[in-house]
């Protein structure tokens, strides 16, 4: 039951990512919301619904998207499996997991997306692509870090009172 | 009888000293003198006023400072309530001023059938410039239907929901509009990038192309109908040892503030695909 919180939860992730945060731009890059949700409710400790978290919201994602849908999921789930590897091996610095996981997701993320629209022949170039998006969107999920990081380590605290650690 | 003599005439000469002082101060003879007097008088009165009023103020001064702080809260609480309704006033403004001229535009143009629509999101995807709006097939909007302003052309109807549809913007980098300039009278293909910078491919060499010739959506193909206003040309790059030349195209369309979007909703998109010759084996 515990896992429906994802629902509201990313469903308003989505909305808030579509009605304001892709208005909020630096060059022609923004941050990725649900990127930045999914790395860091996966890099919470007891926490072992993040791959269904990933799941779903690489579907609402592409729901609103054009982007294809695998390129998504894949990203999605590609960062949550990071965040699995590095919670347990980082989990005295939680923050300097999360921006690992941020910098390494977000790359991983725009350079699958960048190969296959180029294989869907879309006119990218690569200088814009990663001087005017990349990097830009980079520095924005860097600074959504730290505060979602804290919202949703209370979510977990208050999702998953029993297994509280502190 | 003699004392009483004494003190009438005592009397008379009082009476005669007071009424000649007041005839003096009636003709203004004393005006100097009794100026002085009032002067002293009326500093005196002020001293002890001044002093008056500041020992109330100070016995009374927490009471006051009460109801001045409780008046200064429901100022300060009135003053955000009109700061709101003088912003939700200004955007009604706003938005008004932008259905007006939609509506000109309209009037401007009774060939096409319009259905408005606001802009509620964008595509998260950072290289892809699609708009989502709050239309669907449940008012008439189909796949493929062109999207304008007043100010000139912003996309096609790319997928549709019932309540609502997802446009790709002339901006996005798979977008192709075939084009001509209305000056030139050439020919081209207007292109999208990842940027948002639109630019003319497939523009003849021999076309005089100048800076600021007008845009024209062509018709050519189907996708789109004819004379919609894209935009203006902003520079020219010619190459003699290029096939095409190139141009840079400067928008009508404010596509960062992008609020309010007409659909075309008579226009059908032909699909010339069939048509197209394709090499045979």
């Amino acid at each position: 039951m515990r896992t429906l919180i994802a629902f509201p939860v990313l469903i308003l992730a989505v909305i808030l990512q579509s009605a304001v945060i892709s208005r909020i731009t630096l060059l022609a890059g923004c941050a990725d919301l649900m990127l930045v949700i999914l790395a860091a409710w996966a890099l919470q400790t007891d926490i072992d619904a993040s791959w269904q978290w990933a799941f779903l919201g690489g579907i609402l994602v592409s729901f609103v998207s054009r982007m294809p849908w695998l390129v998504v999921l894949g990203g999605y789930l590609g960062t949550v499996t990071l965040a699995h590897l590095l919670r347990g091996r980082l989990w005295q610095a939680p923050v300097l997991a999360m921006f690992g996981v941020i910098f390494v997701g977000t790359m991983f993320m725009n350079v699958g997306a960048y190969v296959v629209l180029q294989f869907l022949s879309y006119s990218l170039t690569l200088n814009d692509a990663l001087g005017l998006i990349v990097l830009p969107s980079l520095l924005l999920n860097l600074l959504f870090a730290l505060p979602v990081y804290a919202i949703m380590r209370d979510l977990a605290h208050w999702v998953y009172p029993a297994q509280e650690v502190e | 009888m003699r004392d009483f003599l004494n003190r009438s005439l005592r009397t008379t000469i009082v009476f005669l000293v007071a009424g000649g002082i007041l005839m003096l101060a009636l003709g203004g003879y004393l005006s100097s003198a009794s100026r002085g007097i009032t002067g002293a008088f009326v500093a005196v009165q002020t001293w002890f006023s001044t002093r008056y009023n500041a020992i109330q103020d100070f016995l009374s001064a927490p009471r006051d400072i009460a109801t001045l702080r409780q008046r200064n809260a429901e100022l300060e609480a009135e003053v955000s309530r009109l700061q709101g309704q003088v912003i939700e006033l200004q955007q009604q403004v706003r938005e008004t001023q932008i259905l007006a001229a939609l509506v000109d535009f309209s009037r401007a143009n009774p060939e096409s059938t319009y259905k408005g629509a606001a802009v509620i999101g964008r595509d998260p995807s950072l290289f892809l410039h699609y708009v989502i709006i709050n239309r669907g097939s449940s008012d008439g909007i189909l796949r493929g239907m062109p999207v304008v302003t007043n100010q000139g052309l912003v996309g096609r109807v790319d997928a549709v929901i019932a309540n609502a549809a997802r446009v790709q913007l002339i901006t996005d980098p798979a977008s192709a509009v075939n084009v001509r300039l209305q000056n030139a009278e050439a020919d081209a293909v207007l292109v999208g990038s990842v940027t948002g910078d639109l630019s003319l491919d497939m523009l003849a060499q021999d076309a005089t192309v100048e800076v600021g010739d007008v845009v024209l959506t062509s018709g050519l193909g189907g996708g789109y109908p004819p004379d919609l206003i894209v935009g203006q040309v902003l520079n020219v790059r010619k190459l003699d040892v290029e096939l095409f030349q190139r141009a840079a195209v400067q928008p009508a369309v404010d596509f960062a503030r992008l609020q309010i979007v007409l659909v075309i909703t008579n226009f059908r998109p032909v699909d010339i695909q069939p048509l197209i010759p394709t090499t045979s084996p």
